[in-house]
């Protein structure tokens, strides 16, 4: 990896080409680093000594994350940082949503797993501009790719961004990518404790979508409980549940996103000279 | 979770602060870890040994402090100490708590020559 600005040189690939190192993304920073740590010690010279610094073990990350959030501001663009288990019904419920709103504003995706770019090429066929990150051995997308692939993108003004992060319920919690908020899918078919076993990413998301609600009848999930169990862990949290087959509770979602939308653009100069359509 | 990604901000926090304070060996690194930070002591040490491998931090000790979690109880309007994210209020059993401390992830401090 590099040192300089946690460019993955082995894994992380963008639309299956290896990151290029060639800076051109919209955060800047520094790289005066001449030829790295220099291993001279003088015998008899070297003493030791205490350093403060007081840092925070994510702030690179979390530098990025606020360029990243900077370059949304400005732009007058909804991000959401989609997260759940694999297999969870992420790709499905992006592209009914994608459907819906295409006609009302501009909708753009990042799309990350492992491996393969199965899922973007489903997006594009909505018609929606969408690109891959495959993390390679990475569990999570951090604030620096997404940085990379949004100067890809090149997304209009007063988009929304549709972050669908890797299908695990640990790591993405902990890594700010620039997002307004984090959505958390759950799928009754996962069990009503998930919420008591993954607390981090429960606690981390403002909204919970309980999907494939189609299958309550066939299954002894216990939606109540489920509620109660992620609000114990996140008061705040609001929870919709929804079914992107039979299309039950998708009204909410989208009313949920357009409202969101709308925030994103108060106060924004660009959004108020398109009329906030 | 993530130790490795974990271990990797360590090196580049390490090595953006040997060119600021011109030190280029990492003897002790002193880290606050909070109980309810998600992180795992064994892993993250594990890691720490393989990433600083060649590095100026190699054979460096990872030492780690671990911070209590507590949250502010809505309920009782007060702070109180918490093990996880789950946990109910001591006090009144309630689940309406915000986490206040307990989650950070920080190095604090380095011996260096």
């Amino acid at each position: 990896m590099c040192t300089v600005c946690g460019c993955g040189e082995g894994e992380t690939k963008i639309e299956g080409e290896p990151r290029r190192h060639d800076h051109h993304h919209h955060h800047e920073h520094g790289h005066d680093y001449g030829e790295g740590p220099a291993h001279a010690h003088a015998p008899g010279m070297s003493q030791s000594r205490m350093v403060q610094i007081e840092q925070d073990i994510l702030g690179k990350n979390n530098e990025y994350a606020m360029a990243n959030r900077g370059y949304f501001l400005q732009k007058g663009m909804l991000t959401l940082n989609l997260v759940s288990s694999p297999g969870s019904g992420k790709t499905t419920l992006l592209t009914s949503t994608l459907n819906e709103l295409k006609d009302e504003f501009p909708q753009v995706v990042i799309e990350g797993d492992q491996q393969t770019s199965n899922d973007a090429e489903r997006i594009r066929e909505t018609g929606v501009a969408a690109i891959q990150i495959n993390t390679g051995k990475g569990c999570h997308l951090d604030a620096h790719q997404v940085g990379h692939a949004v100067d890809h993108l090149d997304a209009p003004d007063t988009s929304v961004l549709y972050i669908e992060n890797v299908g695990n319920l640990v790591c993405p919690a902990a890594f700010d990518l620039g997002e307004a908020h984090k959505v958390a899918i759950l799928s009754i078919t996962e069990g009503e404790d998930k919420p008591l076993k993954y607390p981090d990413m429960f606690h981390a998301a403002n909204l919970l979508l309980l999907s494939k609600i189609d299958l309550l009848p066939h299954l002894d999930f216990d939606v109540g409980k489920c509620i109660e169990y992620a609000q114990r862990i996140n008061p705040g949290i609001k929870v919709i549940q929804l079914s992107g087959k039979t299309g039950e509770g998708m009204d909410s979602w989208y009313r949920w996103v357009r409202a969101n939308r709308q925030i994103a653009m108060i106060d924004c100069p660009v959004a108020q000279s398109d009329g906030g359509a | 979770m993530h130790e490795m990604s974990l271990c990797e901000g360590i090196l580049q926090v390490l090595e953006t602060e040997s060119q600021k304070q011109g030190f280029d060996c990492v003897k002790n690194v002193w880290l606050e870890i909070g109980d309810l930070a998600g992180v795992e002591t064994e892993a993250l040490l594990f890691c720490f040994d393989a990433v600083t491998r060649d590095s100026l931090a190699d054979r460096a000790k990872l030492n780690i402090i671990h911070t209590p979690g507590s949250a502010w109880c809505l309920k009782c309007a007060k702070n109180v100490s918490v093990k996880q994210r789950f946990d109910e209020c001591p006090q009144c059993g309630s689940y309406q708590l915000q986490v206040t401390g307990g989650d950070e992830m920080r190095i604090k401090e380095l011996e260096v020559e």
